[in-house]
């Protein structure tokens, strides 16, 4: 649905900017002429050479095609490669994602002759990275932290450096303030916050979904991206009555016929990964080897296990128990959000778009804009699987409620080790 | 400028005009002069909005006040009022105290409260957005889904006790992260499903000034009980500090201000920048000094499910000890005293000092920018004299966040309480091998006795 939506929105946007000038109150008429991104085209010199003799409709469908078909090879690849190279690119993609929306955000509010703040807005996003994957790289990465000494200097007093490091940023700003510029300053600052909030917030919690294990990262993008497939294919063949007013090319039919088709993939689809150990270990940091490894006992969400049918199926299909993962059943729910809710996502930046008269976020990728547009579905999506994961799924990090015990008092670790002693002893683990 | 209004500084006819009429005029005709100069550099149609930007100024002063004020010129008058009000603020805020953390509590929240809407208030009128009445529901609804995110870690931290009891309350805390994620999620599904075609962009300004706002209101309020529940004596200082350097600089610069600090707020000075600083940090040490005596103020707030009180009784931690240090051989000259006795508090309450006099100013000047950005004098009229509560608060938003990072960095360790909670929520396997390492480590530092030969 998002790749047709986007050609046609070209001749909704006419309309819309004929009939909206009354009611925005914030002087767009001035903004329109310079809010739509000159059409440059991105298209590499080679494929344009292939599909010259085509005629111009079917060249876009074809340069979308075989673009969709490079994201997917490639998104492939990367997982091939391994946690070493999935994280960069989620690091690539935040970085992009950030760079896209303020970039709107200057196009918007006409601050290009405000330099220092294309310099503070980078730097808030370097200092919020810091104090997120300092977060991360403390839990995960311990035995390597405790070997060297100034990383352990760093990891103690991490908050009190990230704090003081944003507060710098926060106090070069106020002093940045210019007389006449007050307000468009205050709206740059406002508008990086938000686009932090959103953007590296999210990105981190893919990377914690990640560190899970790879399958809780794989299925759910993969979800999203079926979603966003079979909508668009419901919706072409079967496509009648409009879902929302917001994206008129999005139909009731193809929600639905989405909604059921990508439940069946994500319950097909969990069933092949969860037998691999690759996809279902934690990624764990080898410190004799300095490598990620991926080696474990799969956890009891990732071991088959029999079910008995409710006595009304066993009827219909004839079996009385049936053979699945667990991690089948949660693939059920996390399915079922990425169709009735992460379209919301979608519906957003579309709103988002249609409000600041953007066509795209970019020009990125050619035949399909920014990378913004591509991943704007998955980032709720993120939060949600994060969200599952630590609700219902691992309790705490072992390692990380050790490395706590040992920082507190020893008559507090006393307690709690008496405490936990007796915890044991009633569960009949421990037999002293 | 009208913010940090205790710091107007320069002397003269026109400051001193400019000091007793906040409520009539801007102090340095920035908007009414840079009206004509500005429409260049605003892109978003500030002159349509620039009339209704001004508050009606209405006056909140109660009419006991007025009358028995009736004889004195305004010009007294309004210092009395101002003086009175101050005057009601601080005995209010003893008396607080006095009622003990429950009563904090509220009153923290009551503030935060307040401080969002008259931020969002704000916003609905730069905006014009009077007319889409869902959005005031919408931020209503999200206040409420964050202070209940917030608040629910809490209670979980420290209730723990009492939650255990009963069986609803712990089906709320296993999944307090999945239902507070929904609640908001429903919020925001609202707010796709309310856009309406004419709208989006007033739309999307309002959810980013709503979230914006949440940001710094709920998060730092949380903040502040936070650093409340580890003693009151965190939360009684950093204020105390921040109040005391507002009125210091005020008086420092009234006497002695020549040089002008900060050209977005042209009243303050840099004599009176100073003389705050030096004189909070003496005011600080010597504060620290007398509560720290008290076990009142800093024992951690502990919720006793029997009485079903809160209760403020421990012993106290080697922070608020007295210690006697050695002084440095050039201050032991000077003095002629070897030793000097002093709670370690009082060290600390040096970097707090520190920090209220020289990074806290910064809170108001950004709180100045964004007034003077948005052409409104004060955030709102509820205190008489003062303005609104968020004029009074800006400083010390910076300074909880400060206290709690210092807090979590500096003082103490995680909660031993939350610890154990989590151990007891791993797999058996994980907590025997966590109970293998914690006691092999207990009977390294001698703690434990070391394994008999017997028991192996």
């Amino acid at each position: 649905m998002l790749m047709l939506y986007h050609r046609k929105n070209r001749t909704n946007k006419q309309k819309f900017s004929e009939t909206e000038g009354d009611g925005e109150a914030e002087g767009d008429s001035k903004a329109d002429a310079s809010e739509v991104p000159p059409a440059t085209d991105d298209t590499p010199e080679c494929l344009n050479k292939a599909l010259q003799g085509l005629s111009s409709r079917w060249k876009n469908w074809w340069i979308r095609g075989i673009l969709s078909l490079t994201m997917i090879t490639g998104f492939s690849l990367l997982i091939y490669m391994g946690p070493i190279m999935l994280i960069p690119l989620v690091m690539a993609i935040q970085i992009k994602c950030f760079q896209e929306i303020i970039i709107i955000g200057y196009r918007v509010y006409h601050s290009y002759d405000l330099p220092w703040f294309r310099t503070l807005s980078w730097y808030f996003l370097v200092c919020v990275n810091y104090f997120f994957y300092g977060e991360t790289l403390a839990d995960y990465f311990g035995v390597l932290v405790q070997r060297e000494e100034p990383l352990q200097f760093l990891v103690r007093y991490h908050r009190f450096i990230s704090f003081t490091l944003y507060l710098t940023g926060f106090c070069v700003f106020v002093l940045s303030l210019v007389k006449k510029h007050y307000r468009l300053q205050f709206y740059m600052f406002a508008w990086t916050h938000v686009t932090l909030l959103i953007v590296v917030t999210q990105s981190h919690l893919v990377i914690q979904n990640l560190f899970e294990g790879l399958i809780w990262f794989i299925f759910p993008v993969s979800t999203v991206i079926c979603n966003d497939i079979m909508a668009y294919v419901f919706g072409f063949f079967f496509g009648r009555t409009p879902l929302i007013q917001l994206s008129p090319k999005k139909t009731w039919e193809g929600f639905i016929g989405g909604f059921f088709s990508t439940v069946i993939f994500g319950f097909i689809f969990a069933y092949l990964l969860a037998q691999y150990q690759y996809f279902v270990c934690p990624v764990e940091f080898d410190s004799e080897t300095n490598r990620f490894a991926v080696d474990c006992q799969p956890s009891s969400v990732f071991v088959l296990q029999v079910y008995t049918l409710p006595a009304i199926v066993q009827n219909v299909t004839r079996w009385e128990t049936v053979t699945l993962y667990p991690f089948q059943i949660h693939s059920i729910s996390i399915s079922s959000f990425a169709s009735l809710i992460g379209p919301f996502g979608g519906f957003f930046a579309s709103g988002f778009k249609r409000a600041f008269k953007i066509k795209d976020f970019a020009d990125t990728i050619p035949g399909h804009g920014g990378i913004m547009d591509r991943f704007d579905c998955q980032y709720l999506m993120a939060t949600f699987v994060h969200v599952y994961l630590t609700s219902f799924i691992r309790g705490p990090n072992p390692s990380k409620v050790l490395q706590q015990l040992l920082v507190l008092h020893p008559e507090q670790q006393l307690s709690i080790f008496n405490a936990l002693r007796s915890h044991l002893r009633e569960k009949g683990v421990l037999t002293e | 400028m009208r913010n940090s209004s205790l710091q107007q500084t320069v002397p003269g006819p026109r400051s001193l005009h400019h000091t007793l009429f906040y409520q009539v005029l801007e102090t340095d005709g920035e908007d009414r002069l840079g009206l004509t100069g500005e429409p260049d550099g605003e892109a978003d149609g500030d002159s349509k909005a620039d009339t209704p930007e001004i508050p009606t100024s209405v006056d909140n002063t109660p009419q006991c006040l007025n009358k028995a004020l009736e004889g004195l010129s305004s010009r007294w008058r309004n210092w009395w009022i101002r003086g009175i009000l101050s005057f009601t603020m601080i005995s209010g805020f003893f008396l607080i105290i006095y009622l003990g953390p429950v009563m904090l509590i509220i009153v923290v929240m009551t503030v935060q409260i307040k401080c969002f809407q008259e931020i969002i208030t704000i916003g609905y009128r730069v905006y014009h957005s009077y007319d889409l009445p869902w959005f005031r529901t919408l931020s209503w609804y999200f206040l409420i889904c964050v202070n209940y995110f917030f608040y629910g870690e809490t209670v979980a931290d420290y209730f723990g006790v009492l939650v255990q009891k009963e069986e609803p309350l712990q089906f709320l805390v296993r999944y307090h992260r999945f239902i507070s994620f929904t609640l908001y999620l429903a919020g925001f599904c609202m707010f796709v499903l309310s856009l309406v075609k004419k709208h989006y962009r007033l739309q999307f300004y309002m959810f980013a000034w709503t979230h914006v706002t949440l940001l710094i209101v709920v998060t730092q309020s949380h903040l502040v009980i936070q650093n409340l529940f580890e003693g009151m004596i965190w939360f009684i200082v950093p204020i105390s500090i921040v109040i005391c350097n507002d009125i210091m600089a005020y008086l420092f610069g009234f006497f002695f201000g020549r040089t002008p600090l900060i050209k977005l707020s042209p009243k303050k000075t840099w004599e009176g920048f100073i003389g705050g600083f030096l004189s909070t940090v003496v005011f600080g040490f010597i504060f620290a000094y007398l509560l720290a005596q008290y076990q009142y103020f800093v024992c951690p707030v502990e919720y006793d499910s029997e009485t079903n009180r809160f209760a403020v009784e421990c012993q106290p931690s080697e922070l608020f000890v007295m210690q006697e240090y050695r002084l440095p051989a050039a201050l032991q000259n000077v003095l002629r005293w070897k030793t000097v006795k002093m709670y370690p508090f009082q060290i600390h309450s040096v970097a707090l000092s520190t920090f209220a006099s020289l990074i806290g100013p910064f809170g108001g000047f950004f709180a100045s920018g964004f007034k003077r950005a948005f052409k409104i004098k004060d955030f709102a009229n509820t205190i008489p004299g003062h303005g609104g509560i968020m004029d009074r608060f800006d400083c010390q938003y910076l300074m909880a966040t400060f206290v709690h990072v210092y807090i979590a960095s500096f003082i103490r360790g995680p909660n031993p309480s939350k610890v154990l909670q989590q151990v007891l929520v791993l797999q058996p396997e994980q907590q025997l091998s966590i109970f293998n390492t914690l006691r092999s480590h207990l009977q390294d530092k001698g703690i434990l006795p070391p394994p008999r030969p017997e028991a192996q």
